[in-house]
């Protein structure tokens, strides 16, 4: 099992979110990617980005209104 | 409830909000706000400012309702959507020196990110080069943001202090109505501590009820869709992502067409209201605008609705920009109808070193 790359921008304002994840996703290339997210616009920002580049996203839910996103290619 | 926010979040929101503003905004004007001024988020600080005595120029003081309603249509929806998060601790001195430098910046322009779309829509062509300027302004922010530019982490914060910023907009609300003037001038006329203009872009409003509802609407649509003018151009850029950018561009179109529709149009350079023909500093003021907000991470708008969310950094940010806008105009740095203030162009420059020295030097601190 390939290792997973986790990517906290929990309490980080825009854009820092998508940025963080849109340099993983390219250095990534495929692989499984978690992103950690405390607001939802952070979620939906990050979601839209890595779907237009060709991941699925999952989304769960977490304590407190965090969300983790498990992204894969 | 939930059908709604699904649309407001998804691709069609920022296009409804940008439509919904481009239309109310030259209705603003119609019914008597100053002239491509339906609304200005630096321009509407800076009337806050001068009604509450901060800054002393007697053409531009005024209570205006369109930002209490924004911040508190923005705070209905956070709360009705479950998006009231109180937060605060991202460099919350270093966002209060950026909205005192993007207010100094849009001063000199005459207008903030919004204002420059509505001149634009409204056949101000002395726009073109601000919002060139606004867009260089945030190609140098995004440099700094590769470069791994960070304001850090925010932290939850109690309730409370998401309650602070809805608190002070119905203070204003009530200052607005009650307009107390307790004080006596030379001649023992009452005077202050509110201050309303008599004449100038400051005593030209639309109806308060209309303003405010105005703004209700405006920052419910735009907490839901993220409406950002700033992000926009930002994320085309940064992340090849033009989400937000199809809002300004509805924005814009329908804002010519309302303009067009009520005789608002009125293309040209010269002769524009609240403006000035100085292209240098047209763009060089924007420059300034455009890289604070993108530090910052949002137009003023935004910031404006971020507080009304709870956060608390967006809130620093706002009430740099209403300090800001007294300083702008205290130490003659905003310009006027006739041209730049005496200080403007050295308030650029030395803002831009000051944006520059906090891009290279903010980075998260781990640990």
């Amino acid at each position: 099992m390939s290792e997973i790359k986790t990517i906290d921008a929990r309490g980080l304002s825009c854009p820092q979110p998508a940025l963080l994840a849109r340099q993983a996703l390219q250095k990534a290339g495929k692989g499984t990617i978690e992103v950690l997210v405390d607001t939802t616009t952070a979620l939906e920002n990050v979601s839209r980005l890595a779907k237009n580049a060709g991941w699925t996203v999952n989304v769960e839910n977490q304590p407190q209104e965090n969300y983790r996103l498990v992204l894969k290619k | 409830m939930s059908a709604i926010s699904r649309f407001l979040t998804s691709r069609w929101g920022p296009v409804l909000t940008g439509g919904v503003i481009g239309v109310l905004a030259p209705v603003l004007v119609k019914l008597g706000n100053p002239g491509n001024m339906g609304i200005c988020m630096v321009c509407f600080n800076r009337d806050i400012a001068g009604a509450l005595g901060l800054q002393r120029a007697s053409a531009v003081q005024y209570i205006r309702p369109e930002i209490i309603g924004g911040l508190l249509g923005a705070f209905v929806a956070a709360m009705a959507f479950r998006e009231f998060k109180p937060r605060t601790g991202s460099a919350p001195l270093v966002r209060f020196l950026l909205g005192m430098l993007a207010a100094f910046g849009a001063l000199v322009f005459l207008g903030c990110p919004w204002r420059a779309y509505l001149r634009l829509a409204g056949g101000d062509w002395n726009a073109i080069l601000g919002i060139v300027g606004l867009v260089a302004g945030i190609v140098i922010g995004i440099l700094f943001l590769r470069r791994g530019f960070s304001l850090g982490r925010n932290h939850a914060a109690p309730k409370a202090l998401g309650w602070v910023m809805p608190a002070v907009m119905v203070t204003l609300l009530v200052l607005l109505i009650v307009a107390p003037e307790f004080g006596r001038d030379a001649n023992g006329n009452p005077t202050g501590p509110i201050f309303f203009s008599k004449t100038g872009p400051g005593s030209q409003h639309a109806l308060l009820i209309v303003s405010l509802v105005v703004g209700l609407v405006i920052g419910f649509l735009a907490q839901r869709s993220r409406f950002c003018t700033v992000g926009a151009v930002r994320d085309v850029i940064l992340l090849r992502d033009n989400h937000l950018l199809y809002g300004i561009l509805a924005f814009v179109v329908v804002a010519f067409i309302t303009n067009l529709a009520l005789g608002q149009f009125h293309p040209g350079f010269t002769g524009q209201l609240i403006a000035h023909t100085d292209g240098v500093w047209n763009f060089g003021g924007m420059v300034l605008a455009g890289l604070a907000f993108t530090l910052a991470g949002g137009c003023p708008g935004r910031q404006l609705f971020l507080s009304g969310e709870g956060d608390g950094d967006a809130a620093m940010f706002v009430t740099g920009m209403v300090v800001g806008t007294a300083f702008a105009h205290n130490f003659s740095i905003a310009s006027s109808s006739a041209g730049t203030g005496a200080y403007g162009p050295l308030a650029v420059i030395i803002g831009l070193v000051v944006c520059s020295a906090i891009g290279l030097t903010m980075r998260e601190v781990k640990g």
